[in-house]
């Protein structure tokens, strides 16, 4: 088959980085999912077998079921407080805040961030322990995961907040809107992309930490994440492992499908 | 209202830096145990000299961040150039096959390549803590260079290639020159991004050889030291320090 020159040209510039995509990412996820229909890992010259029963371990054992409902009540919780905290910081930040403190402490917010996450988790545990003494406690995985996603709803809500014309809030005002009026008929619709954008940003990854609940959790760190991380780390158990970890890849997407058609109409109508 | 916004916002900034604080301040204690009174001392400071782990975790942690930047920069920029310049039917699905190495948690990501690099037998080491890392860093570096062509049309290059440029020479001597605050910020991007990254690290890392994250982990997880958080503020302050170097260089690079 001959190529235009083109199409040769953008081969080459796309090829690297895709084929370096492929091998690390989508072929090793194509693996996982085999494994997670064998007996055993088929490493070693193992005899191995397909199988259902990981995933219909998944739903039969409570162990599995129950700990999965709790990583997605986790997610709830800190896609919810980090909302509620977030979002008024936000509006303060892109309707009242003006000029250069405006941009310090936007730069304040999103630094910490961009710094690191594990290094974040672990300060928690200075602050944590006497006189407030939760650590190793559920609210302090809360705490934890707040405050490394808090950044996140900030920084989508403020970005959908700020491009909100201010002539409609002055319409609206004139037209005899009260404040409370004005927020929830213009500029509360105006800004659910943003505040859909964090949802899914501060949710798919809540459900996928594994690292802040061991830190700070204790024996409430029990949830999906660091059981997938055992069954690779201490059980060994990999097919297990990859079914249980494509379950919650499968709950992602389910989160995916709910908040995308909402995204993209808003995209396309902005 | 600019007054109860300002307050509420230092409220924010108090929340998240409150505990980097106390971490930083922790390390400059005597105490092992963080007990108060708070008397200063550098012995944590100086206990980290001492620590060959600590010391060859940070070794390793910098080269791959180092040598993940070169790669996924270089990879990046060219598949970049590719979005921004040519049209090809396979666009759109080439972009969004961006989307899966930062949308699904590095949990699955990165025990699904604990899984392949077993089964293929390139195995767990840097080499392929490295070949994670790139693959992590690429989405942000295209996007970055991306965001930078976004205000850079073809009119250059064409005007070059009519006064007889090849588009190899336009390419060095004015797509790259042009792109370059977008480069050196993406490509510091990919130096924190690998820097920062535990998760894929920790399950690609075999016993005795780790970087800097995943050994803290293993520290923490066996019982905290004051050591840990003289390198944790160490850190900190460094990968904020990074950032903050890339927000100028991005802010006064590009138009926004």
């Amino acid at each position: 088959m001959a190529f235009t020159r083109h199409t040769r040209t953008v081969l080459a510039l796309t090829a690297p980085a895709y084929l370096w995509l492929t091998a690390t990412v989508l072929l090793p996820l194509a693996a996982m999912f085999y494994f997670s229909f064998l007996t055993a890992s088929p490493l070693g010259g193992k005899e191995v077998r397909f199988t259902l029963q990981h995933y219909a371990d998944f739903f039969t054992k409570e162990i599995y079921w129950y700990n999965a409902w709790r990583s997605v009540e986790l997610g709830l919780y800190v896609t919810a407080i980090c909302l509620i905290v977030g979002y008024p910081a936000a509006l303060g930040l892109a309707k009242y805040v003006k000029g250069r403190w405006r941009e310090a402490i936007f730069l304040l917010i999103i630094l910490p961030f961009w710094s690191n996450a594990l290094v974040r988790t672990f300060s928690w545990t200075m602050v944590l322990r006497e006189p407030f003494n939760i650590l190793f406690s559920y609210p302090a995985i809360v705490i934890g995961l707040v405050h490394a996603y808090l950044p996140y709803a900030i920084l989508t809500c403020y970005i959908s907040l700020q491009a909100i014309d201010d002539s409609l809030i002055e319409a609206g005002r004139s037209l005899g809107a009260t404040p409370a009026q004005t927020f929830r008929r213009i500029t509360l619709p105006l800004s659910l992309p943003g505040v859909l954008a964090a949802i899914f940003l501060i949710f798919v990854p809540v459900i996928g930490s594994f690292m802040e609940p061991r830190i700070l959790g204790g024996k409430d760190a029990i949830m999906l994440g660091p059981i997938i991380e055992g069954q690779f780390i201490t059980a060994f158990n990999w097919p297990l492992g990859a079914a249980l970890s494509f379950t919650m890849l499968g709950m992602v997407l389910l989160v995916l499908l709910v908040v995308m058609p909402f995204l993209n109409r808003q995209m396309a109508r902005a | 209202m600019e007054r109860a916004a300002k307050t509420y916002l230092g409220l924010i900034l108090i929340f998240l830096y409150l505990p980097i604080v106390v971490m930083i301040a922790m390390a400059f204690n005597r105490s092992p145990l963080y007990e108060m009174p708070f008397t200063f001392d550098l012995v944590w400071f100086k206990a980290l000299a001492y620590n060959q782990r600590l010391l060859q975790a940070s070794w390793n942690s910098i080269w791959i961040a180092c040598i993940n930047a070169v790669t996924a920069t270089t990879l990046g920029t060219l598949a970049a150039y590719a979005f921004a310049r040519y049209e090809f039917r396979a666009k759109r699905l080439l972009q969004i096959l961006l989307f899966p190495p930062i949308t699904i948690p590095w949990l699955i990501i990165g025990t699904s390549m604990l899984i392949f690099f077993f089964w293929t037998g390139i195995g767990r080491g840097l080499h392929a803590i490295l070949l994670g890392h790139v693959a992590l860093s690429l989405p942000y570096v295209i996007v970055v260079v991306g965001a930078r062509f976004a205000n850079f049309g073809p009119q250059l290059e064409e005007a070059a290639a009519s006064l007889g440029a090849t588009p190899w020479q336009s390419f060095w001597r004015i797509t790259v020159p042009v792109l370059l605050p977008g480069i050196t910020a993406a490509a510091l991007f990919a130096f924190a991004v690998s820097f920062d990254q535990f998760v894929i690290s920790y399950f690609l890392a075999p016993p005795g050889t780790s970087t800097l994250p995943v050994e803290i982990y293993t520290s923490i997880r066996k019982g905290f030291t004051p050591e840990i958080n003289a390198i944790s503020s160490i850190i900190i302050l460094f990968s904020m320090g990074l950032m903050l170097i890339v927000a100028r260089n991005y802010k006064f690079g590009g138009d926004n």
